[in-house]
């Protein structure tokens, strides 16, 4: 059953078109990566998802509520209260973690659970702290993001936003940001949660990692969908030559 | 006259500085927010009147925005037989012009805030209030504490101004015993109480500072 439906997309910065039309699906706990070249638009159609942006044109349906639909070639949005039931429903891990400076690692995990699911304190935090256990930071909880490496920074961003219990979890580029060496550690989670039927959608520039984890490949380029399908065999054989072009920059890494 | 004695006065005086910097304080610091947040709205019809009323109270002298407030003002109102003593019009003219100068401090605070706070807290389901309740002003506080160290300190001495309209507070006070007396011994022991101040301000500061510094 489809969980994210993303129809003729289109959205423009100004005159600088950077999605042109975007249409995908994914399926209820089916791993999605999207790879391209750099300013292909792959951060701008997460944004778009995740309502950090709106779409200009085009249709979004995420867990059977509608965020926008087009009418008369437009984006029109759902209302304010639909709005946030879908941004419940999804989770974002960004590139630079973004966690909340000023609050412990437990506080950043627990504080929208108590302030905007209006969880109870003691069961928030035993969420928080399953979390963060399973994250393999359970002695980091009293600790503060500046006291901590990129790598479990970002294993805090994804506790923290697992605590909310999302139906789809969306990452960009969750690992370039880190050191080769502490990359490993949140592919690894990632491909634990890909074993517990966790929806997902991630840009990365990780090819093995895409090939091995997810069930399907989305590769863009200039706003456009080239080329989509099993990642086995969108990575070893591409179709288009864009693809090609692109994959062969990354030939050499393995 | 004993020195003693006007060790005495104008430690006395000095109840009356501190009420009016408090008081100023309690007016003055959410004025300000409540400036800044208007003078970023998107709004024109907000923003501009209140980027009229910053350049105003920034632009001209206090000790004419005191005069303003207790003599034009009074006369205005004298009509309507409304009558603003002294001590409640030096406050009134401190607010008006600290929350202008706060309220600039607030917003180089806000705005130098990085946006994937903002992102973070809109994608954890966050309302934009409780964004900035819990996410953004408990950081922005840590980042103004520098120049609001400043600005408290310019109020500790800004109050000696209020004698302008013969508020009797520590300068006023000093004044005129150095003019009854032919000394400036007074004027001396004026500078030690704003110095004594200013340092408990600094102190406090330090300890705010030191405080906040568990996180970067
Ligand atoms: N807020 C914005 N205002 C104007 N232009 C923008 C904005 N955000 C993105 N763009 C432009 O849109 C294009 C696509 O950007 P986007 O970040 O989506 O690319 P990307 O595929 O994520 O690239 P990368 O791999 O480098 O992260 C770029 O040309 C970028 O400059
Ligand atoms: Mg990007």
């Amino acid at each position: 059953m489809s969980i994210l439906d993303v129809k003729n997309i289109k959205k423009s910065f100004d005159q600088l078109a950077v999605l042109k039309d975007i249409s995908f699906s994914v399926n209820e706990g089916e791993v999605v990566a999207i790879i391209g070249p750099s300013g292909s638009g792959k951060s701008t159609l997460l944004r778009c998802i995740t309502q950090l942006e709106r779409a200009d044109e085009g249709e979004i349906t995420l867990c059977g509520l509608e965020m926008c639909k087009s009418v008369n070639s437009k984006s029109v949005y759902s209302s304010h209260e639909v709005l946030h039931k879908i941004q419940l429903s999804c989770g974002l891990v960004f590139q630079n973690f973004h966690l909340f400076p000023h609050y412990s690692v437990l506080k950043n995990v627990m504080d929208a659970q108590i302030h905007v699911l209006k969880q109870s304190k003691p069961k928030a935090k035993q969420i928080a702290l399953d979390f963060l256990d399973k994250m393999g930071l359970s002695d980091k909880a009293d600790a503060y993001p500046c006291q901590l490496s990129g790598g479990q920074q970002q294993r805090v961003s994804i506790a923290r936003a697992l605590a909310l219990n999302p139906k789809i979890l969306f990452f960009d580029e969750p690992t370039s940001a880190l050191d080769p060496e502490l990359t490993g550690e949140i592919l690894k989670v990632i491909k634990e949660l890909a074993k517990e039927n966790m929806t997902m959608v991630i840009v990365t520039h990780e090819m093995s990692f895409a090939r091995d984890v997810a069930d399907k490949v989305i590769f863009m380029d200039d706003g456009y969908i080239v080329e989509e399908g099993d990642p086995r065999e969108v990575i070893n054989n591409p179709k288009s030559e864009r693809t090609k072009q692109f994959l062969k920059r990354f030939s050499g890494e393995e | 006259m004993e020195i003693s004695t006007q060790i005495g006065i104008l430690l006395n005086s000095s109840v009356l500085s501190i009420q009016l910097f408090f008081l100023t304080l309690l007016f003055s610091l959410p004025l300000g927010l409540v400036i800044a947040i208007g003078r970023m709205s998107k709004y024109k019809i907000i923003s501009i009147p209140v980027k009229i009323y910053q350049v105003i109270m920034r632009g001209t002298p206090l000790l004419l925005q005191l005069i303003f407030v207790y003599y034009i003002m009074n006369s205005i109102l004298k009509d309507y037989g409304i009558i603003i003593q002294r001590f409640p019009a030096a406050v009134i003219a401190f607010v008006l012009n600290y929350a202008a100068y706060f309220s600039e401090i607030y917003r180089g605070g806000i705005e130098s805030m990085p946006q994937g706070q903002y992102e973070a807290a809109k994608t954890l389901g966050y309302t934009r209030s409780q964004t900035f309740v819990r996410i953004i002003f408990p950081q922005v506080i840590k980042r103004i504490l520098p120049p609001m160290c400043n600005e408290f300190m310019t109020l500790v001495k800004d109050t000696s101004l209020a004698q302008v309209i013969a508020v009797s507070e520590i300068f006023y006070n000093a004044n005129s015993i150095a003019s009854t007396t032919y000394t400036f011994t007074p004027i001396f022991i004026a500078g030690v109480i704003y110095l004594l101040m200013n340092f408990i301000v600094q102190r406090c500061f330090d300890f705010a500072e030191k405080k906040l510094n568990y996180y970067r």
